[in-house]
């Protein structure tokens, strides 16, 4: 039984503007809280994939690139370290990915989560940012342990790490804010996130410099590496792993990009989040 | 006043949900909202819970307007929806647990709260099982639970008990009346008649977007009913033949296809001058008049999909 005794009210209870104010830290809270479910599996992914990756790509296609190009014969270095940036930035997309896109979607339509958030204090505002708060420590997470394989592998310098980390986590958040505004307007699942996958993930990959330097490609396609954070986040990855050389306003570019997308994310899906709770 | 609503309006497009109502609820009261599917009660609450924005009108809850103040309102409510959605990844007591969190409660004192409202909602033994493994009063215990853990000054409920066996009934309405002795100000909705009796202490009744009637239970049935009900059968294919014989006998007679049910202040003596008129019916019930006589009088007895 609630005790009337020690009933004090929410008037006394609670601290209301800094409970609104944190209200972005508790939504993360409760994602981590979710995520600490699946944090066995999250860690065997985390580094099995970059394990079997790196053998067969990175060291059984980079045998053969270095074979025929010489040791530092892509962009002046190795192939796997070349890759590696690249892999980094993926591993975090990936990671941001996973906790936008279907949360998203049980927190409007399968459990209703998000609901029952907003009957507290917490607004639809809240609640976009605390989501991407929640991907950024998953990307770190995902970022952190590719990073332990790629060392282990020797394929990036110790000393290179702490930029890449940031670098990969921009790429990550940045992307998943861009998931997280598309899908607050899904509606339902009827196929809409295989079709994102097959269709949008997949080219991207493929096609932004990732596993050969993007200028390799016809001008014709070049356009979808531009326009893709993988390869923006590749390029920084790159130069500051390596000294990759890009112009000084270029590499600006490529960090304004990556921020615009983020604020862009966080804001459209917070104004949808909002109407979309208001109904 | 803990809410005061002039001429509420919300609208759809064209569609009006809810058509201009007025309503008050004072502190401590425990106040229902009564109608059919459609009738706008639910699009009502979600207005009082500061989630839904009003189209027009005034609405005021605990001196605020809640299309300004919608957080500072939300933080002083318990809101318990119409469907559970408590998170099924987390077990019992997290789940009361994050949602003390998004009150900035503390960890020390959500401790303590967790084990109180464990107790409360009977759910000890069930503390570290995962909500897919509860049953559906004790999920709707837990929802319940969930919505009083920022010690709400309104706790709104709409339809509490729908699904729910007897015995989960009524361990509800319990729990529902030991919260009102302590003071907390209950909104209902419900389509369940016994429900409003046991919990309300007023009540409107809402249909097609308007308050229809608006009252205690017994000043509804004795405003829109008689003291008694007479329930008689004489078989489908004659009711209709005896109903002209027996419609001046009571207050007002209503003539449905399995029976005919007479509203009067004597269901016995009524009955008597129906067995004076040489009338035998196949069975007869006398009863006392309900809030369920009131409602259907109120909002017709066409089913509304």
């Amino acid at each position: 039984m609630t005790s009337a005794n020690n009933w004090q009210g929410a008037r006394k209870l609670i601290n209301v503007q800094r409970a609104i104010r944190r209200g972005p830290l508790y939504v993360a809270e409760h994602r981590l809280r979710n995520m600490s479910k699946w944090i066995v599996s999250m860690i065997g992914f985390g580094i099995g994939n970059p394990v079997m990756f790196l053998l067969s790509v990175g060291i059984g296609v980079g045998a053969l690139v270095d074979g025929n190009l010489g040791p530092n014969g892509v962009d002046g270095v190795g192939y796997l370290t070349f890759l590696a940036p690249a892999l980094l930035a993926t591993a975090a997309i990936q990671g941001a990915m996973d906790e936008t896109m279907f949360p998203t979607l049980a927190g409007f339509v399968w459990g209703k989560d998000f609901f029952a958030i907003n009957a507290t204090q917490i607004s639809g505002r809240s609640i976009a940012i605390g989501v991407v708060l929640a991907a950024g420590v998953r990307c770190s997470l995902s970022v952190l342990l590719y990073e332990l394989i790629l060392a282990l592998f020797g394929a990036v310098s110790l000393a290179s790490l702490p930029a890449l980390t940031l670098s990969s986590i921009l790429a990550g958040m940045a992307f998943g804010a861009v998931m997280l505004m598309g899908a607050s307007f899904v509606k339902q699942d009827d196929g809409i996130f295989a079709v994102v996958n097959r269709f949008v993930i997949t080219p991207m990959f493929m096609f932004s410099g990732t596993y050969y330097p993007l200028a390799v490609l016809p001008i014709y396609l070049q356009w979808i590496g531009w326009i893709s954070p993988m390869w923006h986040a590749t390029e920084i990855g790159r130069n500051l792993s390596y000294g990759h050389q890009v112009e000084p306003w270029l590499l600006w570019i490529h960090y304004a990009y990556l921020g615009l997308m983020l604020v862009v994310g966080v804001l459209i899906a917070s104004w949808q989040f909002t109407r979309r709770l208001a109904k | 006043m803990m809410i005061v609503a002039k001429n509420l309006t919300k609208k759809y497009g064209d569609f009006v949900a809810v058509d201009g109502i007025d309503f008050q609820v004072k502190r401590g009261e425990s106040f229902g909202l009564l109608g059919p599917n459609g009738a706008g009660k639910s699009t009502t609450m979600r207005m009082i819970a500061a989630t839904s924005q009003r189209t027009s009108g005034d609405l005021e809850i605990l001196g605020l307007d809640p299309n300004k103040k919608g957080p500072e309102i939300r933080a002083h409510l318990g809101v318990v929806p119409q469907t559970d959605n408590p998170d099924t990844e987390l077990k019992v007591w997290e789940n009361l647990y994050i949602y003390g969190r998004y009150f900035g409660l503390g960890r020390k004192f959500l401790k303590a709260k967790i084990e109180e409202l464990l107790d409360f909602a009977q759910l000890q033994e069930k503390r570290n099982a995962k909500v897919n493994d509860l049953s559906g009063g004790m999920k709707r215990r837990l929802t319940i639970a969930r919505g009083l853990v920022n010690e709400p000054e309104i706790l709104m409920l709409d339809e509490p008990t729908t699904g729910l066996d007897p015995q989960a009934r009524h361990i509800l309405w319990d729990r529902l009346f030991r919260l009102k002795e302590q003071g907390v100000t209950l909104v209902i909705t419900t389509h369940y008649m016994d429900e409003a009796e046991q919990l309300c202490d007023r009540l409107v009744v809402m249909d097609k977007g308007k308050i229809m009637a608006e009252g205690s239970p017994a000043e509804l049935i004795k405003k829109y009913s008689s003291k008694e009900v007479l329930e008689v059968r004489f078989g489908s294919t004659k009711n209709a033949e005896v109903a002209p014989q027996i419609e001046k006998l009571g207050d007002r007679v209503e003539n449905l296809p399995d029976r005919i049910l007479i509203y009067s202040e004597d269901g016995e003596a009524v009955l008597k001058q129906i067995h004076n008129l040489g009338l035998e019916p196949q069975t007869s019930l006398v009863r006392r008049s309900s809030l369920e006589d009131v409602f259907l009088r109120l909002t017709g007895r066409q089913l509304i999909e």
